[in-house]
């Protein structure tokens, strides 16, 4: 039970990362973003390509960091990848979809971020290899926390949620302290107003995906970090990412983060019950729990 | 020259049940702008009501209802239609995003239950015990196999007919004013979203004809089949075909799937031997590029719809009717 | 003849090419006076003030600040040019503080952002108590006050206001709309759309009728006021239909 919750914590800070920036980019471009989690994809290889480079380059950069498998190239590599991720966000954007957007077709976003998710998730696979990957080949022991309640957590799994969780602290700063951020919420809550109020609403866009795609790398390289990496390790995080941004209430930045863990924490909690075959399927069930008892999630507002 | 025959009937068949889900999905997407993310769950829904109502008696899992086979084929479709009915019911008041998003989810988890639920569906096994109609009469070769053809494609034609006069009725030029403008059409004191709903639903129906009817073809069904990329290939032959068109929907489905099967067998006949296990993986880039492509160059489908030669054409018809 | 803040010249505009709402508008603006625009609902009131702003295309016609060419800004480079827009509804960022609204508008104010924040507070002393409460928590009359202090905020010489008093109770609809005026003291050049057309009349200088996206009459406030057709379709006379 306690297990459970724990492993759901540590799960739901990495789903609360790569649902911030999709309930951004689905509230501002108004569509469903089915492409979004494969920045997370991108985000691990691009760690993994530059930890092995900063290896090579300086060997001692290789070494492990206290207790984790984590090593300082490793931890470099974030950094960059975050920034490379969210790049390719941009670059995405500037190919397809606002292509898509300029000749008007809304609806036509959605089909394009399914063909894009395609493309980047098998062009991953044929450059990697569709086989899985590790960070480190080393083996970590999971620390035995407390006997009763049996609790179980590696360290590399603390890193992670103290990472996410400084990440989506940081975040909150600059939305309740910066200018920038009142921006950012200022374009959430109506475009027009903002844009009178003297935002570029297209410098805003590019900002919003460079956010989007530097928290999904980051969530990319956690997941990798605490599980593993592999090409389709988007394709199997999207459905509970969108469940956390419905959760949230689609376009709440502080519902997605939130959302994320709630997601999180249900999916393994419903293990108890539930044989764990039907893990891919909950988040499914969550979103029609949410449909039925609060369509507009927790903090979503009331509008088509 | 047989074999060759054979084949042929063999991919008209498949193409032909795969046109009837583009036609399904063309009522949705191509007259109601209705995005679904899930069509293999309710190709699916069909294909696995189907063997469970019409299949003999399994020890493994459900089934053995051995229904008379046309109201067997009508439950999966009944089985779909239903799927289509609770989550458009959630979903379609709500922004758009909503339905595109749990239809993908519906897809997703319906795989999953079908995988694991063996004591419904036979699990990752699939589904058996099912035998064809009429098979004792017809058995299982050449001629079977053309008279199933010609089955499917009267099938074909009827969604076809059906979808063409729908789209013609007063329903159908809501459902395109409600397309063009919601706002407009509540205005004529119409529910927007129940006419968007009972297109939903009607739709997904039609997909669960089309599974239904793969079902039957291969007397087998298996998780297997409904992948999420059946889902990729039916949009393709749609936005291929270009959405609003049903005859183009169905010149879309035989390119697509020409084209997916002349790649695979030209990739596993061709590739390198090390390059076998990806074949898949270009396959899907391909589907991808072709979905992407058509957005960005050629949105209205490779047979647009003479729009000045069907109007005209329409406005015939209300002549003779008055 | 004194200087024309802003003009606006023929001015075809819609929502849809096809479908102008704005058939060929023409209005002054005087420097440091407030021009009224009034007419039935639907008359293109709005419509003309987005046609200026940059938030709906026009067609044909110019619009000229000073003299200068302004047809089709991008929106959010209005406020360079020196034009604020308050909108008729929606108006402030509900969701922000007060503090933030202002904040936000200020962002590139530099050195001077504290004091033009002061200045706007003195201006507006209520919202300066309320300055950390949420934007959405305040009155109606409130909100207004907020969106003209953020319509200020980026020093503007023309303010176009659409509607300020709509929703008020007539107390605070009288009080924004004395504010409006009292800014031309600072040198500011406002229009206003308005449907209280008797209060609105009493403090303009000037006033435009449209009705049907024409320009029907216009002329100095005072005139119309006491003209006895205006009376009689605006002014709660008998009940005419708008021409
Ligand atoms: N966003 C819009 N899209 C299409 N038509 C609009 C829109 N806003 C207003 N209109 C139409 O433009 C006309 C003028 O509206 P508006 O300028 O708002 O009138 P007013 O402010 O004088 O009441 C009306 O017929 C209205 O229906
Ligand atoms: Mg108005």
């Amino acid at each position: 039970m306690i297990q459970h919750l724990v492993d759901g914590i540590l799960v739901g800070s990495i789903l609360s990362l790569g649902a911030i920036g999709l309930t951004m980019a689905m509230h501002m471009l108004r569509f469903a973003n089915f492409s979004h989690a494969e920045l997370l994809s991108i985000g691990a290889y691009c760690a993994l390509v530059f930890d092995g480079v900063f290896k090579a380059v300086y060997t001692p950069l290789g070494d492990v960091i206290g207790p984790l498998s984590l090593t300082w190239a490793l931890s470099l590599a974030i950094v960059i990848s975050m920034a490379i991720t969210g790049g390719s966000a941009i670059l995405i954007d500037r190919l397809v979809f606002a292509r898509v957007r300029a000749k008007g077709g809304e609806l036509s976003m959605v089909f394009a971020s399914f063909g894009v998710a395609m493309i980047i998730r098998n062009v991953l696979g044929l450059t990697f290899g569709l086989k899985v990957q590790l960070y480190s080949q080393d083996i970590v022991f999971a620390m035995v926390l407390s006997r009763d309640p049996f609790l179980l957590v590696k360290p590399d799994q603390i890193f992670s949620l103290v990472a996410a969780l400084i990440i989506m602290f940081a975040f909150h700063l600059v939305l309740s302290r910066t200018t920038f951020g009142y921006s950012l919420r200022a374009v959430a809550e109506n475009p027009q107003l903002a844009q009178v109020s003297g935002i570029n609403l297209n410098r805003m866009i590019t900002l919003i995906w460079i956010i989007g795609g530097g928290l999904a790398a980051a969530a990319g390289v956690f997941y990798g970090l605490t599980n593993q990496i592999n090409p389709v390790l988007g394709r199997d995080l999207l459905l509970p990412i969108f469940a956390a941004t419905i959760v949230g209430g689609i376009g709440s930045i502080y519902g997605a983060a939130l959302g994320g863990f709630l997601v999180g924490i249900a999916s393994n909690l419903a293990l108890l019950i539930l044989p764990s075959g039907y893990s891919p399927a909950m988040p499914f069930l969550i979103i029609l729990a949410v449909l039925i008892i609060r369509p507009t999630g927790l903090f979503g507002e009331e509008r088509q | 020259m047989i074999g060759l025959i054979s084949y042929l009937i063999f991919f008209t068949t498949v193409a032909a049940i795969l046109s009837i889900a583009v036609l399904g999905l063309n009522l949705q997407w191509g007259n109601s702008g209705l995005f679904n993310g899930g069509v293999v769950a309710f190709f699916g829904a069909g294909a696995y009501g189907t063997l469970i109502l019409g299949g003999t008696a399994q020890s493994a899992h459900l089934g053995g209802f051995e229904l008379f086979y046309p109201l067997a084929l009508i439950g999966g479709m009944m089985c779909a239609g239903l799927m289509a009915w609770v989550v458009g019911k959630l979903t379609i008041r709500l922004r758009h995003d909503y339905l595109a998003i749990a239809t993908f989810g519906v897809a997703v988890a319906f795989e999953n239950l079908m995988r694991n639920a063996e004591g419904l569906s036979g699990g990752a096994q699939g589904l058996r015990g099912f035998e064809r109609p009429l098979h004792a009469w017809l058995g299982d070769g050449f001629t079977y196999n053309a008279i199933f053809l010609v089955f499917v494609l009267i099938l074909l034609i009827a969604t076809y007919r059906f979808l063409e006069l729908l789209i013609r009725s007063p329903y159908g030029r809501l459902l395109r004013a409600i397309r063009e403008d919601e706002t407009a059409a509540q205005s004529l004191g119409k529910d927007p979203a129940k006419i968007r709903l009972a297109s939903l639903i009607i739709g997904s129906v039609i997909m669960g004809l089309s599974g239904g009817l793969y079902a039957t073809f291969y007397a087998f069904i298996s998780p297997q089949d409904i992948l999420p990329i059946l889902t990729f290939q039916i949009w393709a032959m749609l936005i291929v075909g270009g959405a609003g068109n049903n005859k183009g929907a169905v010149a879309g489905a035989f390119l697509i799937w020409a084209a997916w099967t002349a790649s695979g067998w030209g990739l596993s006949r061709f590739a390198p031997l090390e390059m076998q296990l990806y074949t898949g993986s270009i396959q899907f880039i391909l589907i991808g590029l072709v979905i992407v492509g058509m957005l960005l160059w050629r949105p209205q489908g490779l047979f647009p719809e003479k729009l000045v030669i069907s109007q005209s054409g329409r406005a015939k018809h209300v002549k003779n009717r008055e | 003849m004194s200087d024309i803040a802003i003009e606006a010249r023929n001015i075809v505009a819609g929502y849809v090419p096809e479908l102008p709402i704005l058939k060929r508008v023409s209005m002054q603006a005087e420097t440091a006076k407030v021009t009224v625009i009034i007419g039935p609902n639907g008359a293109g009131k709005s419509t003309l003030i987005k046609a200026i702003a940059g938030l709906v295309k026009v067609t044909s016609g110019q619009v000229l600040l000073k003299g200068e060419d302004v047809t089709n800004p991008r929106p959010d480079q209005m406020g360079g040019y020196g034009l604020a827009y308050v909108p008729q509804s929606d108006n402030i960022f509900r969701s922000l503080t007060i503090r933030q609204n202002l904040d936000l508008l200020l962002r590139n104010a530099g050195a001077e952002r504290s004091s033009r924040l002061n200045a706007l507070f003195e201006q507006f002393p209520p919202l300066a108590d309320k300055q950390h409460q949420k934007a959405g928590s305040l009155s109606g009359g409130q909100r207004q006050f907020l969106a003209v202090a953020m319509a200020l905020a980026v020093n503007p010489s023309v303010i176009l206001m659409d509607e300020p008093s709509a929703g008020l109770s007539p107390k605070a609809a009288q009080e924004v709309l004395e504010h409006a005026r009292q800014l031309t003291a600072q040198g500011v050049s406002i229009i206003l759309v308005e449907q209280n057309v008797k209060q609105a009349l009493r403090l303009a200088d000037h006033c435009y009728i449209l009705a049907d996206g024409r320009n029907q009459i216009d002329g100095p406030a005072e005139d119309l006021l006491g003209d006895p057709v205006v009376a009689q379709i605006y002014l709660g006379g008998k009940r005419v239909a708008a021409p």
